[in-house]
């Protein structure tokens, strides 16, 4: 066992915010490793300490793990963490720590293969008796056509180096497999330097939900359900925990499932199984696991009471477990809205620019996580994640009720947002009945273009 | 260095109890406004004074003596010749002559291209925006390299349009 007495945070935006203010209450020293366009940002004020990283594009700084581990070095940080995003689930990242003697905030190299590629995943899911969506790899175009025969139509083709939503094509109709699989293949090849791809039977109606789990090496609990099926283009915008409308013995099944993969894998640290909930068959299969904190954990912690932060810095010590399955109850709902610098009346336009002022709701059961403050500039080279406001109610109808009077009150001026699409969420009744599933946002935004054409 | 989401909510128990409707608070690292707004609850502004504290001598970058900033940066504002017709970015980012890496370049000098061509990519907070040529004629030049980060008036390239009496044609 290691205690972190000094953490380089390697990341960036709110989840940098985030980790060091469980720095701060744990009284472990924050250092941000910042690259050049964010020195002067919200976090680097919050640190303790900031060193520079690189120059502002991510490739030079957040995604090179030589200059993250030259920078822990630099400052004689005793654990680095990964954040979401950039290498936080790089096997190169952790192996340079071992190798350098630094505690790697995250899970082994190991685990980190395992679950980094979909079909290695996929196999240790089926290992570990999950559930998966019927499909198999497809090297060639026999070979895709004997894997679509189980399968059926529509499917998917999915690059193996994929993942949110990037390398993935519908095929409706078999006279479209062949040419659809080798613009998959050289589009695979062009993106991820890994020309593999495999098929997937389609689920027409599916709900995105996933269990968070946290693992010691030896033991590992469940910490709930979310539900993130609100997603435009495979991007999430809002999440919610526990996941709506599920039946007892589905949310059980799938709890179970995930520790079953998290003791397979001897799993140590945060980690996320991604389920896909088919409506219409009421089952689920195994997506994927990511090996990293989440951006929409929050929404955990709000139900659970639980610093996941705090959680993985101790099993990243050696700590074991200090949470009990038994101990782990969720109370009441709770919501997140993830604010972006996006138009969305021009499409979901990027936004970056200077921000004027930043006035956030707060009371009981009102968190904001956020990384701007007036005078904050939102470089274009990153993603477009501003704020996230989180809200806890006694049920999901009173988690929305409170959503919307704080959504009202949220103001972030001087760069256009993400806020007035989720005060439209938040009206539309479909989504307030709960358990749509991943096609309701994009139907719901083209019925509100189509409501506001004059 | 930050109060947090809990030590606003206390200042905010004690404001409820004192039917106070506004408070700045002023610390070494911040300012605080919190605000009653009617019956919705209160808001809070947070501003961190805080200047960060940079690690000086031991850089994390190995690289060689830069400014701060954001890198290379396409040439901005330039002249572009009498007749010529300068293209700029749809939004500012990072400029893609390709469609991927390795791949051959959308357009290149001496190309025809119309207005609905497609010259470039700009990748502004990881998302891809086509760069449309605008114009009809021939590419002349490009002022700015691939990878290179534009401002929104910056020059991408710069086309000699068709009937537009530019040198060549």
């Amino acid at each position: 066992m290691s205690r972190i007495r000094r953490l380089l945070i390697a990341n960036r935006g709110e989840i940098a915010a985030r980790v060091i203010r469980t720095c701060a209450r744990l009284g472990i020293e924050s250092v941000l490793a910042a690259s050049d366009a964010d020195l002067d940002s919200l976090p680097a004020r919050l640190a303790d300490r900031v060193v520079r990283l690189g120059p502002a594009p991510a490739a030079q700084s957040y995604l090179d793990p030589d200059a993250v581990v030259r920078a822990a070095r630099a400052v004689r940080a005793d654990a680095i963490h990964p954040g979401y995003g950039f290498l936080s689930e790089n096997p190169a990242l952790a192996r340079a720590c071992e190798a350098a003697g630094i505690v790697f905030v995250g899970p082994s190299v190991e685990s980190l293969h395992a679950v980094g590629d979909k079909l290695t995943a996929r196999s240790h899911a089926v290992a570990a008796g999950l559930p998966v969506v019927p499909g198999g790899e497809a090297a060639d175009v026999a070979g895709a056509r004997a894997v679509a025969a189980e399968v059926g139509y529509p499917l998917l083709v999915k690059a193996v180096g994929g993942g949110g939503g990037r390398g993935m094509k519908l095929v409706r109709d078999p006279a479209d497999l062949a040419h659809t699989l080798d613009l998959a293949v050289s589009e695979a090849a062009a993106a991820f330097g890994d020309p593999r791809v495999y098929l997937e039977r389609f689920v027409a109606s599916g709900r995105h939900v996933e269990v968070q789990v946290l693992g010691d090496g030896a033991r590992a609990v469940a910490l709930g359900d979310r539900d993130c099926s609100v997603q435009r283009r495979y991007q999430k915008l809002f999440e919610e925990a526990p996941a709506p409308l599920l039946s007892d013995r589905l949310r059980a099944e799938m709890a179970d499932a995930a520790l079953r993969l998290a003791a397979h894998l001897g799993y140590r640290g945060l980690g996320t199984v991604e389920m896909l909930v088919d409506r219409e068959r009421d089952t689920f299969y195994f997506l994927e696991m990511n090996a990293r904190i989440q951006v929409e954990h929050p929404v955990t912690e709000l139900v659970t009471g639980l610093d996941l932060v705090a959680e993985q810095l101790a099993v990243a010590e050696g700590q074991p477990l200090r949470i009990r399955q038994e101990d782990v109850v969720v109370t009441g709902h709770a919501v997140e809205c993830r604010i972006n610098a996006e138009d969305v009346e021009h499409g979901f336009r990027p936004s970056p620019g200077r921000i004027a002022r930043v006035v956030l709701p707060a009371g009981d059961g009102i968190r904001v996580d956020t990384h701007v403050q007036g005078g904050s500039v939102v470089p274009p080279f990153y993603d477009s994640l501003l704020a996230k406001l989180i809200v806890h109610g006694a049920d999901r109808a009173d988690a929305l009720a409170r959503a919307r009077a704080a959504l009202d009150l949220l103001r972030i001026e001087g760069v256009t947002t993400t806020a007035p699409v989720h005060r439209a969420l938040l009206a539309d009744a479909e989504f307030a009945a709960g358990g749509v599933d991943t096609t309701f946002f994009e139907r719901f935004l083209a019925g509100r273009l189509v409501g506001a054409d004059r | 260095m930050e109060l947090t989401p809990d030590d606003v909510r206390d200042v905010l128990r004690v404001l409820d109890s004192s039917g106070l409707s506004e408070l700045h608070l002023e610390l070494a690292d911040l300012t605080l406004t919190v605000r009653r707004e009617g019956a919705a609850g209160w808001t809070a502004e947070q501003q961190v004074t805080r200047e960060p504290v940079l690690e000086s001598g031991h850089d994390g970058d190995s690289g060689a003596e830069e400014e701060p900033g954001t890198g290379q940066t396409g040439h901005s504002g330039a002249e572009v010749g009498e007749g010529l017709v300068a293209v700029h970015p749809p939004l500012l980012g990072t400029f893609y002559r390709a469609p991927q890496p390795g791949a051959a370049p959308f357009v290149d000098v001496g190309d025809a291209v119309d207005e609905e061509t497609v010259v470039g990519i700009v990748e502004t907070m990881k998302m891809m925006t086509p760069v449309h040529a605008g114009v009809r004629g021939t590419v002349v030049e490009f002022r700015t390299g691939n990878g290179e980060f534009a401002d929104a008036d910056a020059v991408l390239l710069v086309v000699d349009p068709v009937g537009g009496g530019g040198a060549g044609g």
